[in-house]
């Protein structure tokens, strides 16, 4: 892999998407701030503070997370998925000296950087609502990256092996909503029974919700294993979405 | 000078034997054409010669250098024309030339001088702007030519370059490949136009189950086995007309 010829991909991405911004802009970050105002301002009337936090800012932080890593998975699901199936735009990369390496590294970075556009968008507007406590959250901003990283790393791994694109479903229903719902964004975990937060350290979102939480309220050595986790689950994944990739397109 | 050599080329799809065990040289600045029936193997071969697929066994060599070990220092002297008109839908002709043109790493200045000297080869400067969906079948392969060109390539493959265009577009893909031919660049091709075999190329392969039935020229097959290229073709394929009609 040579991280040039990887830039060229995500540089190929990027020209189309500044093409393509507005519709897709608000799709993803549109949802997460009607999520913000339903759950927060709606349901929050009714709720009364977790942890000493009014309901909004509590899942304020969350909504960080979450429309993070919405952004890199569609990217990297049906956005990889058609790119290498319909738009057979894999193929014509693949015949310039772009490899196969090169390319699913591009396919990473992008939906990586996709993960941090998104979240600093949202980082931007709950500050803008007076939403979050400390100025430390600018500091998310590289580390959505990394878990953006994480997210697009699996979706692609799904990308490699499933048949067809309906089979996305199954990615979406099996894995990412229960994901979005059990991973602290809206309650605390604690309540439940323990089997719950024992599934929910396994996913990566849970982590980053810790994340941002900490660091939009200023509290940072209680996430210390939280970022141990991130980093060491993106270079653990790694291998896979070049292995299968390669497998699925060369043949 | 050889550009391509190739000995005991085998490639395998799990179960699928594509391509078994064939030998062929293509020389510098000859037009080598790929003539079979769907599924006989030629794709296949072109795709492991540009380096998309390594081969099961056997030695592919493309400008001496070996397909598994230099893949991107070869596809940097290669153009390629696929089957697929594989743009970006969401780009325009122009932009869709630029994009293509970073991946060999060439600098905006110079590739944006070579897109417009490419689509006034092409004729079609006056849709540079244009969205893809908007050309033509003719204009789109035009333009897939003009894509394959932007890295000014020593050797040009070109998987069926003229399916599906009427009579007027075919000609004109034609006398763009003979003026490439012309000025030295080595062409590949596959296609299933025995006419167009017999305009462009010096030497033909005809490739059926995976093996290569024979490597002749035009001439020199219609000689030794009688009537048109097409007869020849239907002739060592195992599908004469009679054979058919029976």
């Amino acid at each position: 892999m040579k991280l040039k010829r990887a830039f060229r991909v995500w540089q190929r991405h990027l020209t189309v998407y500044t093409k393509l911004y507005k519709s897709s802009i608000a799709l993803n970050f549109v949802e997460p701030i009607l999520y913000l105002a339903a759950l927060g301002l709606g349901l929050g009337a009714f709720v009364k503070d977790i942890n000493g936090v009014p309901y909004i800012n509590f899942i304020a932080p969350g909504i960080i997370a979450s429309s993070s890593m919405f952004a890199a998975i569609y990217e990297c699901t049906y956005g990889t998925y058609v790119r290498m199936t319909y738009q057979k735009t894999f193929d014509a990369i693949l015949a310039t000296p772009v490899n196969i390496n090169d390319l699913v590294a591009g396919e990473l970075m992008w939906g990586a950087t996709k993960s941090l556009l998104y979240g600093t968008i949202i980082i931007f507007v709950i500050s803008l609502f007076g939403l979050v406590s400390s100025p430390l959250i600018i500091l998310i901003i590289p580390l959505l990256f990394v878990t953006g990283l994480i997210f697009a790393e699996i979706s692609v791994i799904f990308t490699a092996i499933v048949p067809g694109i309906d089979s996305f479903n199954y990615f979406y229903t099996i894995f990412m909503t229960p994901m979005f719902l059990f991973s602290g964004i809206f309650f605390p975990l604690d309540n439940l029974p323990p089997i719950v937060s024992k599934i929910a350290f396994f996913t990566p979102l849970y982590h980053l919700v810790n994340i941002c939480r900490a660091f939009s309220s200023g509290q940072l050595s209680i996430i210390r294993w939280d970022i141990i986790w991130v980093f060491a689950v993106v270079f653990l994944l790694a291998p896979y979405p070049f292995r299968l990739m390669r497998k699925r397109i060369i043949k | 000078m050889n550009i391509v050599t190739v000995k005991g080329l085998t490639k395998d799809y799990s179960s699928l034997r594509a391509v078994d065990n064939i030998d062929f040289a293509i020389v510098k600045g000859e037009c080598f054409g790929f003539l079979g029936p769907n599924g006989a193997g030629k794709t296949t071969v072109m795709r492991i010669i540009y380096c998309f697929m390594p081969p099961t066994s056997g030695k592919v060599k493309v400008f001496d250098m070996d397909v598994i070990e230099n893949p991107s220092l070869i596809k940097a002297r290669i153009g390629v024309m696929p089957q697929d008109n594989n743009f970006d839908p969401d780009l325009t002709v122009f932009e869709n030339l630029i994009v293509y043109a970073r991946y060999f790493d060439i600098a905006r200045k110079d590739s944006v001088k070579l897109a417009w000297e490419l689509l006034d080869f092409v004729e079609l400067r006056e849709k540079a702007q244009v969205k893809i969906d908007n050309l033509s079948g003719g204009m789109k392969r035009r333009l897939v030519l003009a894509r394959a060109l932007i890295n000014n390539p020593e050797l040009l493959i070109l998987d069926e370059p003229t399916t599906g265009l009427d009579p007027y577009s075919r000609r004109n893909v034609w006398k763009k490949l003979n003026y490439l031919k012309e000025k030295g660049t080595t062409l590949i091709l596959t296609t299933h136009y025995m006419e167009e075999a017999e305009k462009l190329c010096d030497r033909v392969a005809i490739m059926h189950s995976g093996k290569i039935v024979t490597i002749d020229t035009p001439i020199g097959l219609m000689g030794l086995h009688g009537g048109n290229l097409e007869d020849v073709y239907l002739k060592l394929t195992g599908r004469s007309l009679q054979r058919l009609i029976l």
